[in-house]
C-alpha cells in the first residue's frame, strides 16, 4: 500500500461507490477525469478498481444469465402447452399396476388403521369421558393447545393493531398444511384433515387469513382440494413449481414445508421406499422429520418439483413418514372432470425453482404454502 | 437481406433477452435436436436440458459480442447439442455409436470451453454468496440480481433510509469480494 491506506473501510466504501457510478456512466466529465487521475497515481487504488470492476461485471453477468434462464423456462412452458416440446409421460403399463395395487389397498385399509396416526393437531378440549389410561396424554395436548391458542390470539391482536386485514377463525381446533395447485386459489391438502373441519381457514406465511371451502376429497389417496373463496384473495400467476407425474427414485433428496406450529417449518430428507404403508403403491415412504400439523405439506425434490403430499407417520417406528404420490393429484382431477366438474383447475407446470439453491427455493415456495386451520 | 444478416439480427435480439426471439429459435430448432437425442439413447427431458444449455451457449456468445457464427444458426445449434450430448453420454457411461442424419457440423469446442469457464465462475460466485451470511446475501441478491432499487430494499430489510441500506450493501460487497477472489485465485 502506498499513499492512501486502504485498510480503512470507509475509504473503500467511498471507492466502491465511485467505481459503481463510473461503470454505470453516472459520473460527470470532471469526475471521470479526477477518478482516472487518482487511479493513475496510486497503484493500490487502481488494483481495487480493477477488482471491483471485475466483481461488478461478474454480478451483472450472473443477473443477466438468471434472467435469460427465466425467459428460457417461460418459452419452454408455452411451447410445452402447444405440444411442440413433449415431456416424459406415464406409461400405460404403470396404470394397470396402479389400479391393481389400489384394489389391494382397500382390503388393507381396515387392518392398517390401528398402526398409524394421522398427523393432524387435535385439541380435544372437553374430552372428560375418556378412559384413565389415555387421559393424561389428551390432557397434555389440550394444555399445549390452550396456550397455543392464547398465543394465536395475542398474535392476531398484534396483527390487528398493525392495520393488517385479518379474519380470525375463532379458536381453531385442527391445524394442517396445504399448498396452491392453481393460482386462482385452489389448495391441495390432506382429506383426513378437512374431513374433520366444519369451517376452514387458510393462512399464508405473511399471516393473512382467507376462508376456504372443500371442493373435492378422495379418502383413498387422502387428498383434498380446497378453494379459497374470499374477496381479499388475489389470484397468483405463475406458481414457480410443477407437479411431478412420474415416480421418484429411491434415495432422492427431498424437502418439505409445513405448519407443525404457528410458524412455517422446513424439513429435509430422502425417499426411503417407493411404496407407502403396507406396500401401498399410491404413496412413498420418506425419511423426514414431521409432526402433527405437517399433514398436507408438499414434498419437493431438488429441482423444485412437487413429488408428494405428507399424509401420515407410523406411530410405532421412528422416521417412517408416508407421502401420497403427486401423480394422484392428476388422477383426482381427472376423475372429477369425468364426473362433470367445471372448475377448470390448471396444474402448474413451471420450473422457476430449478437450479436455485435451497434457501432461494424455500423463499420462493413459502408464499404458496398455507396453514389450514378449522374447527 | 442474406440469411447470415438475418441471423445476426436474431442474435442481437437474443443478447437482449427477447422472449419472442427465444421462442422462435425453439420452434425452428427444437424438433431437430429432440429427434437427435431420442435416436441416441436419450429421452425428452434430456433433450430439453441439452437444448437449454445450447441456448445459454449461444446467449453467452451473443452477449460477448461475437455474433459471427460463420454458419447457419441451425448448424451451430446442432453442433453444440451434438457435442454436449456426446459428453453427457460419456459421463453416464451410455456411449453408443451415434445414429444421425448426415448433418453438417462446425467446430464448437472453443465456445464450449468459454461456456464451461463461465459456469465455473458462476459456481465460485454462488459459493461466495453462500458464505457471506445474512442479511448480506439477500441484500446483494436484491440489489445486483433482482435489480431492486435502494428505497425498496431499505423498506424490505427495515433500514431507516436508503443511505443506511447503501452503506450496508457496500460493506457486504467488500466481504463478497474477499471470498470471491480467495476462491477465484485458488481455482486458477
Amino acid at each position: 500500500m502506498h499513499n492512501i491506506k486502504m485498510d480503512n473501510k470507509m475509504d473503500e466504501i467511498l471507492l466502491i461507490e465511485a467505481v459503481e457510478r463510473y461503470l454505470k456512466g453516472e459520473m460527470s466529465a470532471n469526475e471521470i477525469a479526477f477518478f482516472e487521475e487518482i487511479r493513475k497515481k496510486d497503484p493500490a487504488v487502481d488494483q481495487l478498481v480493477v477488482e471491483h470492476t471485475y466483481l461488478y461485471h461478474q454480478l451483472e453477468k450472473q443477473a443477466n444469465s438468471k434472467a435469460f434462464k427465466h425467459s428460457l423456462y417461460e418459452a419452454e412452458n408455452r411451447l410445452t402447452e402447444e405440444g411442440i416440446i413433449t415431456k416424459a409421460k406415464l406409461s400405460g403399463k404403470a396404470k394397470v399396476v396402479f389400479l391393481w395395487k389400489k384394489y389391494k389397498r382397500s382390503i388393507a385399509v381396515a387392518a392398517s388403521i390401528a398402526g398409524f396416526v394421522s398427523i393432524v393437531t387435535t385439541a380435544l378440549i372437553s374430552s372428560y369421558n375418556n378412559k384413565a389410561g389415555k387421559n393424561s396424554i389428551i390432557y397434555l395436548m389440550g394444555q399445549i393447545k390452550k396456550t397455543e391458542k392464547k398465543i394465536d390470539q395475542l398474535d392476531n391482536k398484534i396483527k390487528a393493531n398493525s392495520n393488517q386485514r385479518i379474519q380470525t377463525p375463532s379458536n381453531p381446533d385442527y391445524r394442517a398444511t396445504g399448498f396452491l395447485i392453481d393460482g386462482k386459489g385452489y389448495i391441495v391438502t390432506s382429506a383426513h384433515v378437512v374431513n374433520r373441519m366444519k369451517s376452514i381457514y387458510v393462512e399464508n406465511s405473511k399471516g393473512e387469513y382467507f376462508s376456504a371451502q372443500t371442493v373435492y376429497t378422495d379418502p383413498e389417496t387422502d387428498l383434498a382440494v380446497l378453494k379459497i373463496n374470499d374477496s381479499a384473495y388475489k389470484t397468483v400467476y405463475n406458481l414457480p413449481y410443477s407437479i411431478n407425474k412420474s415416480n421418484s427414485n429411491l434415495g432422492e433428496q427431498i424437502f418439505t414445508l409445513g405448519y407443525p406450529r404457528n410458524e412455517i417449518v422446513y424439513g429435509e430428507g430422502y425417499v426411503s421406499a417407493k411404496t407407502g404403508n403396507e406396500g401401498d403403491s399410491t404413496a412413498y415412504q420418506v425419511s423426514v422429520s414431521v409432526n402433527p400439523g405437517n399433514s398436507g405439506g408438499p414434498v419437493l425434490n431438488k429441482k423444485g418439483e412437487i413429488i408428494g403430499i405428507i399424509t401420515s407417520k407410523n406411530s410405532s417406528a421412528d422416521g417412517v413418514v408416508f407421502a401420497a404420490k403427486s401423480k394422484n393429484i392428476y388422477k383426482l382431477l381427472e376423475a372429477f372432470k369425468k364426473a362433470g366438474d367445471t372448475t377448470n383447475i390448471k396444474l402448474p407446470n413451471n420450473v422457476g425453482l430449478k437450479g436455485l439453491d435451497r434457501e432461494q427455493q424455500v423463499k420462493k415456495m413459502e408464499d404458496f404454502v398455507f396453514m389450514v386451520v378449522g374447527n | 437481406m442474406s440469411n447470415f444478416e438475418q441471423e445476426r439480427q436474431l442474435l442481437e435480439a437474443l443478447a437482449l433477452n427477447d422472449g419472442l426471439v427465444i421462442e422462435g429459435i425453439y420452434r425452428d430448432n427444437y424438433p431437430m435436436v429432440q429427434a437427435f437425442i431420442l435416436n441416441n439413447n436419450g429421452n425428452s427431458d434430456e433433450a430439453r436440458d441439452i437444448f437449454q444449455e445450447a441456448m445459454i451457449v449461444i446467449y453467452e456468445k451473443a452477449v460477448s459480442g461475437s455474433l459471427e457464427l460463420n454458419c447457419l444458426l441451425k448448424t451451430y445449434i446442432y453442433s453444440v447439442c451434438r457435442r454436449l450430448w456426446l459428453k453427457r453420454l460419456q459421463q453416464l457411461n451410455r456411449y453408443t455409436n451415434l445414429i444421425e442424419n448426415v448433418e453438417e457440423t462446425v467446430a464448437v469446442e472453443e465456445d464450449l470451453e468459454i461456456h464451461e469457464k463461465n459456469n465455473a465462475d458462476f459456481v465460485i460466485m454462488e459459493n461466495a454468496m453462500g458464505k457471506i451470511g445474512e442479511p448480506c446475501k439477500s441484500l446483494l441478491d436484491a440489489y445486483y440480481i433482482q435489480k431492486k432499487n435502494m428505497q425498496e430494499i431499505a423498506v424490505d430489510f427495515g433500514y431507516t433510509n436508503a443511505d443506511n441500506a447503501k452503506t450496508q450493501k457496500y460493506k457486504c460487497l467488500i466481504r463478497l469480494k474477499k471470498l470471491f477472489f480467495a476462491q477465484y485465485k485458488n481455482g486458477q
